[in-house]
């Protein structure tokens, strides 16, 4: 299913994505999700449908390790994120979050602010107005966690299975 | 070829011999966490376990916002000491003893060849001592406090080369904000960087962690700076365990080499909104400022203290100012005072704050207002971190930013030589 994509620049920040005024006195990802992007995009929760994407420059999610940067933007509705690249402990919370990074310079280059996009995740592919773009899948051991619906509920069942 | 630092630590801890790139499972010998435990114990008890795997390996240290300035604040707290007590983990710093990064390497857990991780994007710090040691999210945190595993993928690393006697009011803080302009903020992104040379021989510990801590500022996974006679005198007295020196081998396989001449290097001011966005101090001369902020995980220890008191000694602030001072630790405080370091910023018209991370993160104790500006020492200046969207932070050393705190404007410590 396809969605919008809101596009920003290189470097978007996780204090720009979830300030850290709130790291430590929200707790509920459902009022996380009402400060996605806060300082970097105040009309994009007002805004932002179910099955949206972010799509971004390099960098993405450089800074702070708060994992409600990743948070917040799943539960705001966001299918995945597709970046020219991303900061190192943002991919890791995504990933750990059940929020898919998708890493594909080409397709950000083409894709504009407010256009319909699809990805197809098995296939490797961003559909966009100006052409079919490929991303190299993630690895299986990867894939795994999130689809599991992140690392917690992912760990969970492999302590059951070992039980 | 022979094996960077990174490639022998983590090859150590998987059992094998690993190259770069290769994804490895592995058991830190330390895992860290502050306020955001109570984000970690909520992760961990949906795991349904009882007892976290091995609690002498947390360390939990309370600092973004001590003391707790709201009930939420405070019940965050509550729920940490109380899973403290619980699992009875031995290794709990409440809220007065200071920064976390500061406290864990006080207390000697910071040692070489050990593998350190931390739910903060400043655990970077610990490669001043020789640890390998890197941020990771709280979801993982709490998987390792359950699993005591995690994967890592071996980096690729980049050496800089630092050679040179840096100039009179040029510091550690000087040095990285100039590498970090040059390179980029994503340049070590996934990478380890190792510093080495002869500046770094002559740098003292605390200038050491300025390099290591702020290198998370150009993305790196882990910072690296290799022990010395200086490194082992500090561990002399603190270190926790046994512990083995771990260095790259000569014919490591670098991703690049770097070389820095710091001869030359002027004072530096990463500008809004990103830390790579910098230029030399002398060019902002003169643009005026509301707050001053000296202190952090990256300049609030003694040195930067002293660096300070010598400029306002006998001089006071300018009176539009407020000058925030919130040393690093109790301890580094407690040297502070007994050193007549706080008579001297007091007296000028400095505010003392408890140790702990401060207004750094916009959380508490010097918020900015739309339009205001801060000169900080700290290492992050993102767009609305110390309060308003429409705020601003320039980032410096503590000696250009105690000058500026005189002027009341932006000014070039070198005029105090």
């Amino acid at each position: 299913m396809g969605g919008k994509a809101w596009k920003y620049g290189d470097d978007v920040n996780t204090d720009v994505i979830f300030p850290g005024k709130y790291t430590y006195s929200v707790f509920d990802p459902k009022e996380m999700a009402q400060h996605a992007l806060e300082d970097l995009d105040p009309d994009f929760t007002r805004r932002v449908k179910p099955g949206d994407f972010i799509v971004a420059g390099k960098n993405f999610g450089c800074g702070s390790s708060r994992e409600q940067a990743a948070t917040c933007l799943k539960f705001a509705g966001i299918q995945a994120v597709i970046a020219k690249s991303f900061a190192r402990i943002f991919f890791r919370n995504a990933i750990n979050q059940g929020l898919p990074v998708i890493q594909c310079p080409e397709a950000v280059d083409n894709i504009k602010n407010g256009e319909e996009i699809d990805v197809l995740f098995s296939a490797g592919k961003i559909e966009t107005k100006r052409g079919i773009f490929d991303f190299a899948p993630l690895p299986e051991s990867i894939l795994n966690i999130l689809e599991a619906g992140g690392l917690i509920p992912y760990i969970k069942k492999r302590i059951k299975k070992s039980e | 070829m022979g094996e960077t630092f990174s490639e022998k630590i983590l090859g150590a801890k998987a059992g094998k011999r690993v190259k770069a790139g290769e994804i490895v499972f592995v058991s830190p010998d330390y895992i860290l966490s502050h306020d955001n435990s109570a984000a970690i114990i909520k992760e961990f008890r949906k795991l349904g376990l009882k007892k976290v795997k091995n609690s002498q390996k947390i360390v939990i240290v309370l600092d973004h916002v001590v003391p707790a300035s709201t009930e939420k604040y405070a019940l965050n707290h509550k729920i940490i000491r109380q899973f403290v007590e619980e699992q009875r983990i031995p290794y709990f710093f409440d809220v007065q003893n200071g920064i976390c990064h500061q406290v864990f390497s006080e207390n000697g857990f910071a040692m070489p060849g050990k593998l350190i991780l931390g739910a903060d994007s400043h655990t970077t710090t610990y490669g001043a001592f020789g640890a390998f040691s890197a941020g990771i999210g709280r979801s993982e945190a709490a998987s390792i406090w359950a699993t005591d595993e995690i994967w890592l993928r071996v980096p690729e690393t980049i050496r800089i080369e630092i050679e040179g006697i840096l100039p009179p009011m040029v510091y550690a803080k000087d040095v990285i904000l100039k590498i970090i302009g040059q390179e980029g903020a994503d340049r070590a992104n996934y990478k380890s960087v190792e510093f080495v040379g002869q500046t770094i021989r002559d740098f003292t510990m605390a200038s050491r962690i300025v390099l290591a801590n702020m290198a998370a500022e150009m993305g790196t996974k882990n910072s690296i700076l290799f022990p010395d006679e200086r490194t082992l005198a500090w561990l002399e007295k603190t270190a926790k365990d046994k512990f083995e020196v771990v260095t790259s081998d000569s014919d490591a396989d670098y991703e690049t080499i770097l070389k820095v001449d710091v001869s030359d290097l002027e004072p530096q001011l990463a500008c809004p909104h990103t830390v790579d966005n910098v230029k030399n101090v002398s060019e902002l001369e003169g643009l005026p400022f509301h707050q001053a902020v000296i202190g952090t995980c990256t300049n609030g220890r003694i040195e930067d203290l002293n660096a300070v008191a010598q400029i306002l000694k006998g001089r006071k602030v300018h009176p539009g100012l407020r000058v925030l001072i919130i040393p690093a630790s109790r301890k580094e405080y407690l040297q502070a005072l007994q050193e007549g370091i706080l008579e001297i910023l007091v007296e000028s018209g400095c505010l003392i704050l408890n140790p702990g991370c401060g207004p750094c993160l916009g959380a508490h104790q010097g918020i900015l207002a739309p339009g205001e500006i801060a000169l900080s020492t700290a290492n992050r200046n993102f767009r609305g971190r110390m309060g308003s969207r429409d705020s601003k932070i320039y980032l410096a050393s503590p000696a250009t930013v105690a000058a500026s705190a005189l002027e009341g404007k932006i000014t070039d410590p070198r005029r105090f030589i």
